[in-house]
């Protein structure tokens, strides 16, 4: 299969890109925009489970969170999806039935992504066989830093495939390819394999989700929607915890790729505490005072 | 093609105002001129409105400097000079500056808001940009006070005397700041003249000045017009002159002191080039462009106006820029979103539209963003020009406001040529992922500064000033005390 990633241009500035990401997350959100803007994030949440701890009554009883962020206050959206790993994509499409919660999944041995090809593709057909809506892989960074390109770019268009109707994020793990270049250049080659969303991080490398490498993907999608017409999502995951940070990466959205890009159709957050800052944020938004946080349940 | 240029998404995402809040703001309703550390009336008794260029409105009335308060206000700084200044340690001259520097941090957030409402630029701009860099040259230059042997090694240094400065409209206060801070730390006394449609920062700044306490008649501001100026200029007592400002003054100036002892330094206009590359990061490229050329409306002498795109990346640059052109918010200057505010002045807004229609007559193809125009208040929205050449009067001329001329080339020695084809060299940027290009081009461009991967960056430590037309003498760093010192 041909790389056809160098018809776009690969160079990113570091320094640039910092200074932009400094002057996008300066916009100040405030009143009506603020609200309407925590109420696009909640519905942007994957809501994420990712441990080694994790066990069906631990991930039943965040899926009932999912379908009901905050019953006291009301017309809250729920979230986008549920994010666990494999062998829980039973217990949570069984606790999701008739939430219009879509399910994710981590696949192609999650986080490292050390397995075969082949074994990638079995867990990726048993997930999507047991119920999951969304298929979040990993690619083989060892490969793709050794600039073995076409290993990578067949392995997703493999597992995308394996896919059969299942959207699938592709993660980079920007945290491993360290370089703008690397993540720009990864970028397109998901776009060009056949994602339908790219994700920064798994969440498991430090640094996760650094704003230079979301704007660097968002431009990245840019390029590709210009150049094909195709729409392609963007999931940062991994230390997004506020509604400011929150606010600010919507802000980068919209200011980088428009309005339309504002769905959970095309973007989302992966995050595990996010939900219950930006709840607090509504309830003061609208009581004018900050509520305790035994008030918001933690699941 | 930039299909997003075309998206017109039904569900949109507005942000709603974010005003910066202006009631610890402390204007008076009439301002004097300051002379001998004091505020004082006018012998003139004419007072003159400034107002805010975004609605009209008369913010205050400020004293009007006739020729006896150019001769009053000279003879207070020279009193200083022989009695006070000239004849304390440098040690303690350093102190006074220092306290300068923190008094104006210390009141940032009301240098801001006045510097906003009087000029018209954005207040994201006055904050982060104006107020602090004006702290930070006082700072700077109080360092070198007592440090002046290190500067000009192996040689006696000596303050020149009185040095009249003048000072433009488009960074107040922070001009101020960069002629008065090297000029004290040298050892000199001050009459400075802001600009007729600025003054209010000055007058602040003046404020300030009284409250560190500096020797009556240290620092004398006298607000005022082109007489004023040209009284200061034309003042036998004065001993330096320091000029920021167009080029046809500066010219004025060199003309009226040929001849004589006074030692003047001019910073005056520019048609910079800023130079992209095939090579180059495209996407800062396109944010370094909009910081070159809609920073502060344009009103920037350093401006990158000119732009040079290699062939073969011009429709992507184009398209991008148009787009992120598009997300420029013009507005209420004191809204913390917004990036573009009011143009200076009536006189300003004319001048803008005066060259842009030449440029559409020329036959330039223009593109300007869509965004709406308030209906008080002087505005320009975010221009661009394509299909023009070094030909083209646009391409000529310094129009000071938010308006681009793009260009393509072809070759490096191409781009040099015609970078370089302007009476004026002030200040250059080129854009290239190859460090070795960035070596080779900034050597060959003719100006003062030459930014590469960024632009219209600045910092008391770095000298800037102008080749050619652009000027005489830099300002700022060590080679900024130079001009206020005679060397034995």
């Amino acid at each position: 299969m041909p790389i056809v990633s160098n018809k776009f241009n690969q160079r990113v500035d570091q320094i640039g890109s910092s200074e932009r990401v400094k002057r996008l997350f300066s916009r100040s959100i405030k009143k009506e925009s603020k609200f309407k803007a925590l109420h696009l994030i909640l519905s942007m949440i994957d809501l994420t489970t990712l441990e080694g701890k994790d066990s069906p009554g631990k991930v039943r009883q965040m899926c009932y969170k999912a379908a009901h962020l905050h019953d006291d206050f009301p017309n809250l959206p729920c979230v986008a999806a549920v994010c666990v790993y494999p062998n829980l994509v039973k217990v949570a499409k069984d606790a999701l039935v008739g939430t219009g919660i879509k399910i994710a999944s981590v696949a192609t041995g999650f986080p490292s992504g050390m397995a075969t090809t082949k074994e990638k593709i079995i867990e990726v057909r048993k997930v999507v066989k047991e119920g999951a809506d969304e298929v979040d892989m990993v690619i083989s960074r060892g490969e793709f830093l050794r600039g073995n390109l076409d290993f990578v770019s067949e392995e997703i268009s493999a597992v995308k495939e394996a896919c059969g109707g299942a959207h699938l994020k592709v993660i980079l793990e920007t945290g491993e390819l360290e370089s703008l270049d690397n993540i720009r250049e990864a970028s397109f080659l998901a776009m060009e394999s056949g994602a339908d969303f790219i994700k920064t991080s798994t969440g498991k490398i430090a640094p996760a989700a650094e704003p230079t490498a979301v704007l660097t993907m968002l431009e990245a999608i840019r390029d590709y929607f210009n150049k094909t017409g195709k729409r392609v999502g963007m999931k940062p995951a991994g230390g997004i915890s506020t509604a400011k940070q929150g606010i600010q990466y919507l802000v980068m959205v919209r200011e980088t790729l428009g309005h339309h890009w504002l769905t959970p159709d095309l973007f989302r957050f992966g995050a595990s505490s996010l939900a219950n800052d930006v709840l607090m944020q509504i309830v003061k938004q609208s009581k004018g005072i900050y509520q305790s946080p035994y008030y918001f349940s933690v699941d | 093609m930039n299909k997003l240029l075309k998206d017109q998404s039904k569900e949109r995402w507005e942000y709603s105002p974010a005003l910066e809040s202006t009631d610890h703001i402390q204007l008076k309703e009439k301002y004097d001129l300051f002379i001998n550390g004091e505020f004082c009336p006018s012998e003139s008794e004419k007072y003159f409105e400034t107002i805010n260029p975004a609605n009209e409105k008369v913010i205050a009335q400020v004293a009007y400097a006739s020729n006896k308060d150019v001769i009053r206000a000279v003879s207070s700084a020279k009193n200083s000079y022989n009695k006070y200044w000239s004849k304390l340690k440098p040690s303690e001259r350093g102190k006074y500056i220092f306290r300068i520097a923190r008094l104006i941090a210390d009141r940032a957030r009301e240098f801001a808001v006045i510097e906003t409402i009087d000029g018209g630029k954005p207040i994201r701009e006055s904050k982060q940009v104006d107020v602090p860099l004006a702290a930070a040259h006082f700072f700077y230059y109080a360092g070198w006070s007592d440090k002046l042997q290190f500067a000009f090694h192996g040689k006696t240094h000596n303050p020149l005397g009185v040095a009249g400065q003048i000072i433009p409209w488009n960074f107040p206060l922070l001009m101020a700041a960069w002629k008065i801070a090297p000029a004290l730390a040298a050892g000199n006394t001050v009459v400075l003249k802001p600009a007729e449609t600025t003054p209010l920062t000055a007058m602040k700044l003046a404020e300030v000045i009284q409250e560190a306490d500096l020797p009556p008649g240290t620092v004398n501001i006298i607000p005022g017009d082109g007489e004023t100026g040209k009284n200061l200029v034309q003042n036998p007592e004065i001993n330096k002159i320091a000029f920021t400002g167009s080029t046809e003054i500066g010219k004025f100036i060199q003309s009226s002191l040929a001849g004589s002892s006074v030692k003047y330094t001019l910073e005056l206009g520019g048609k910079a080039a800023n130079i992209i590359f095939r090579d180059a990061p495209i996407d800062q490229s396109v944010e370094g462009i909009v910081n070159s050329i809609f920073f502060n409306q344009g009103h920037v002498c350093c401006a990158g106006s000119r732009l040079f795109i290699q062939e073969g990346i011009e429709g992507e640059i184009i398209d991008k820029l148009k787009y992120r052109m598009e997300s420029l918010i013009l507005g209420d200057p004191l809204d913390k979103n917004t990036d573009i505010g009011a143009i200076n002045s009536k006189a300003q807004l004319e001048r803008i539209d005066h060259y842009v229609r030449i440029g559409q007559e020329e036959g330039g193809k223009i593109f300007q963003s869509s965004c709406s125009i308030p209906d008080k208040g002087y505005w320009f929205p975010p221009t661009l020009f394509t299909e023009v050449s070094q030909s083209h009067k646009i391409v000529q001329k310094e129009i000071f406001g938010p308006v681009l001329a793009i260009q393509t080339f072809r070759t490096p020695k191409e781009v040099i040529n015609k970078a370089n084809n302007t009476p004026y060299g002030l200040s250059g940027g080129i854009w290239t992922d190859k460090g070795s290009k960035i070596f080779k081009i900034s050597k060959e461009i003719q100006a003062g500064v030459v930014w590469a991967n960024t632009f219209n960056k600045f910092d008391p430590s770095s000298p800037f000033g102008g080749y050619k037309e652009s000027g005489i003498g830099r300002e700022g760093g060590l080679q900024g005390l130079l001009p206020y010192v005679s060397l034995d």
